[in-house]
């Protein structure tokens, strides 16, 4: 059936034609429409969004790959899903950032009715099952969003002690939910100061009997791997690190697929990776025929002609104008297949 | 012009190449939306109301919207997303190294022999095998023999079949039958090519005429009228964008350590444009504005309008041609070299070999001498 509606359309799909009625029709890019907007805080909102239906669900404290346009161009970030597993629609909950690109966009500029990029939900922030009859949550920030998944999937589980830490009670995010919530203390870092784990002793006494789940700014993660010390196996992280920049600086070193290549500062990726031997797709060399497109897996390129500094997981990159600038990967499989 | 003004031309195009790129955004992106939009509306109404063509309004209004349809899919949507003029959006579905056209061209030849063999060696005879597409001569610098005798019937029979004369240009047809390349070393291009038509082929001569049942003959009589249709035009607007009188040839020794501000001065020279309001800009892809086209193959196309007036005062300042015409005055020119090129050389018009250049025009630009 698929087979005879691809005749009619090639070289296109029919979700190509199918998309102009409805964009969530779409089988090779998973795609999600925002059908409800919460505001958490003054900075923090949660979006409502219904998943295409090839989406395959989330177990909670796993996070989804969101692209949106922002100008035309598309840009893809990483939130936790903060509802419970098993939910129709899911939500993400974003705080943000003064000078963030897209959770600001996310945050003040996501009317309903928006169309987002899904990618299917991952991530290894999850609940053992069976779930462990005791368990410690230790957050701050928009770290509780994980958290808030499992805990809206675990419902009254009876031992879970929760240890979150916001700037002020206007920042706590879920701040009602978590209130009402047996077992949880909530600190607001500028009237009492940063949490020192020390205090767990008289906090939680039973903290190294607890599966322990923990995410929040670097800093307190840091502490908390450092203080759980023999009990670190009992310690989960989920990191929302921040996307790593490069400081500029000329040349780096470039893996292209399995290979490594040192690519000095005037140098094209394509020099240098030809240089070194790697059999690479090419053909004006100047910038004008994009033969030579491949996609970036991580870090940053530089342009050669403006020197600009660029690049996002994902990207394509034209190795024949691009040097390196620190570290990056590139695939040498082309753009993914899509029809 | 001096080497010094060459340069300083060219950076005086960086400049503006840079101002465009810094500037795209959501304007851009809700352009070529929108053109994707119309043009696959365009599409689907063209196809109904083919359904109904036993009605002859129908049909003619029907094999109208098709044609149009498929005019912008190739030129406006395919051609210019090819060039990664609409990389910049990082969208998966409008990307250079992803789409795929309504055309029996497979992309990725194409875009070697397109983006890369003629956007690079734009109008070298010899190299740009744009030039005549191995089947006419359309520059003095080839040589005569019998065969180019029929240069206007073989220049008809191109533009007619078009789709399938570019797509032989992609298998560099006439190197095979010079015995440069071996038919085995095509084989993978053929059956790419074999592909590519096989699928367009059933689309619009079998599977659409089929569904249509008893009106199986009117609905097959609009796809081929359709698909002629764009090929005409998209050979005309093709044609005329490097061959009316005043775009100039180059030879071979041109590519000699050419710098970036000679590289434009020859995208420039080469190229020509036309004219003609909104609309006919949009259907030619705005190839009208070849020009621009040629100097910034990867900006996008709705920019090349907006940059058009200061490229031609630039030209203006440095006192190069910038030839630009209504599309019959350039298509006239066109069909008169073909005419032309179709008789041996007379003696005296033999090109001087020591000049670089080779004007298909009445007179010689010096420009190019430095
Ligand atoms: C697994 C995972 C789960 C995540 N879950 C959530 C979530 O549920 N809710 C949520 O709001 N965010 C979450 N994030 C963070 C989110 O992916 C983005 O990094 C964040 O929204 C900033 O993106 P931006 O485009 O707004 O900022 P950018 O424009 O990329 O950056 C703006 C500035 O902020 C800095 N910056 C970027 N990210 C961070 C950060 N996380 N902390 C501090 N500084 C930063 C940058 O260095 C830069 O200076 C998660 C990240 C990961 C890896
Ligand atoms: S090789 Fe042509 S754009 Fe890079």
């Amino acid at each position: 059936m698929f087979k005879a509606l691809v005749a009619l359309t090639t070289p296109l799909l029919p979700e190509d034609y199918l998309s102009l009625v409805d964009p969530l029709w779409s089988t090779t890019e998973l795609r999600g429409r925002v059908v409800g907007i919460r505001r958490e805080t003054d900075r923090a909102t949660t979006l409502v969004i219904r998943p295409g239906r090839a989406w395959t669900g989330h177990r909670a404290g796993q996070y989804v790959r969101i692209g949106v346009d922002i100008a035309g161009v598309r840009h893809w970030r990483t939130y936790s899903l903060s509802g419970p597993e098993g939910d129709g629609d899911i939500t993400i909950t974003v705080q943000a950032l003064p000078d963030g690109l897209v959770s600001r966009h996310l945050v003040d500029a996501t009317p309903v009715g928006s169309i987002v990029r899904l990618e299917q939900a991952s991530g290894d922030f999850v609940l053992p099952s069976p779930v462990p009859s005791k368990l410690l949550m230790l957050t701050a920030g928009s770290g509780i969003t994980p958290v808030m998944s499992m805990l809206r999937t675990l419902g009254a589980h009876p031992d879970v002690v929760v240890l979150h830490s916001a700037p002020t009670a206007d920042d706590v995010i879920f701040a009602d939910e978590l209130r009402a919530r047996p077992g949880t203390t909530v600190r607001h870092t500028s009237a009492d100061g940063r949490l020192d784990l020390a205090d767990l002793d008289t906090l939680c006494p039973d903290w190294r009997d607890r599966e322990a789940y923990a995410c929040g700014p670097a800093g307190l993660l840091d502490a908390a791997e450092q203080h759980w010390g023999d009990a670190r196996p009992r310690l989960h992280l989920e990191r929302f690190t921040p996307p790593t920049r490069s400081t500029g600086g000329e040349g780096g070193t470039v893996t292209f697929g399995d290979r490594e290549v040192e690519v000095d500062g005037g140098a094209s990726l394509l020099e240098a990776g030809e240089d070194a031997g790697v059999l690479l797709p090419s053909g004006c060399r100047m910038g004008i025929c994009f033969s030579c497109i491949l996609p970036l897996r991580d870090g940053q390129v530089r342009d050669l002609r403006t020197g600009e500094i660029r690049g996002e997981p994902g990207d394509m990159v034209q190795t024949c104008i691009t040097g390196a600038t620190g570290t990056a990967r590139l695939d040498l499989r082309p753009a993914e297949e899509t029809r | 012009m001096t080497e010094a003004q060459v340069e300083e031309l060219g950076r005086r195009l960086d400049a503006i190449r840079d101002r465009v790129v810094a500037d795209r955004g959501q304007r851009d992106a809700d352009y070529i939306h929108s053109i994707i939009r119309k043009q696959r509306y365009l599409e689907v109404g063209g196809r109904a109301l083919l359904f109904a063509g036993i009605l002859p309004p129908a049909w003619v209004a029907g094999t109208a919207m098709l044609s149009a349809s498929k005019i912008l899919e190739n030129m406006e949507l395919g051609h210019n997303i090819m060039h990664g003029q609409w990389d910049w959006m990082r969208d998966p579905k409008i990307h250079s190294s992803t789409w795929d056209w309504d055309n029996t061209s497979p992309a990725e030849a194409w875009k070697y022999t397109h983006n890369y063999e003629h956007h690079t060696y734009t109008n070298i005879v010899g190299k740009d095998r744009d030039v005549g597409y191995g089947i006419l001569r359309m520059s003095d610098e080839q040589e005569w023999s019998p065969y180019y005798l029929f240069n206007p019937l073989w220049n008809a029979l191109l533009a007619t079949f078009f789709q399938w004369g570019v797509a032989l240009h992609d298998l560099e047809a006439e190197r095979i039958a010079s015995g440069e390349k071996t038919w085995a070393s095509v084989w993978p291009q053929l059956k790419a090519i074999g592909r590519k038509v096989r699928r367009q082929f059933t689309k619009d001569y079998i599977v659409f005429p089929a569904l249509a049942g008893p009106f199986f003959l009117p609905v097959l009589a609009g796809n081929v009228t359709a698909n002629l249709v764009r090929n005409l035009w998209s050979h005309a607007v093709i044609f005329c964008g490097h061959f009316p009188d005043g775009a100039v040839q180059f030879s071979e020794e041109q590519l000699d350590d050419e710098t970036r501000g000679q590289w434009y001065l020859r995208q420039m020279l080469g190229s020509a444009n036309l004219e003609g309001g909104p609309l006919f800009h949009l259907m030619t892809g705005n190839l009208s504005f070849q020009i621009e086209h040629h100097l910034f193959p990867d900006l996008p196309s709705n920019r090349y309008a907006e940059i058009a007036p200061e490229i031609r005062a630039i030209c203006a300042e440095y006192g190069l041609e910038y030839t630009s015409g209504p599309l019959r005055k350039q298509y006239a020119q066109v069909l008169r070299t073909i005419n032309r090129l179709a008789l041996p050389p007379e003696k005296d018009t033999t090109p001087d070999p020591t000049t670089a250049l080779t004007p298909t025009g009445s007179e010689t630009p010096d420009t190019l001498a430095a």
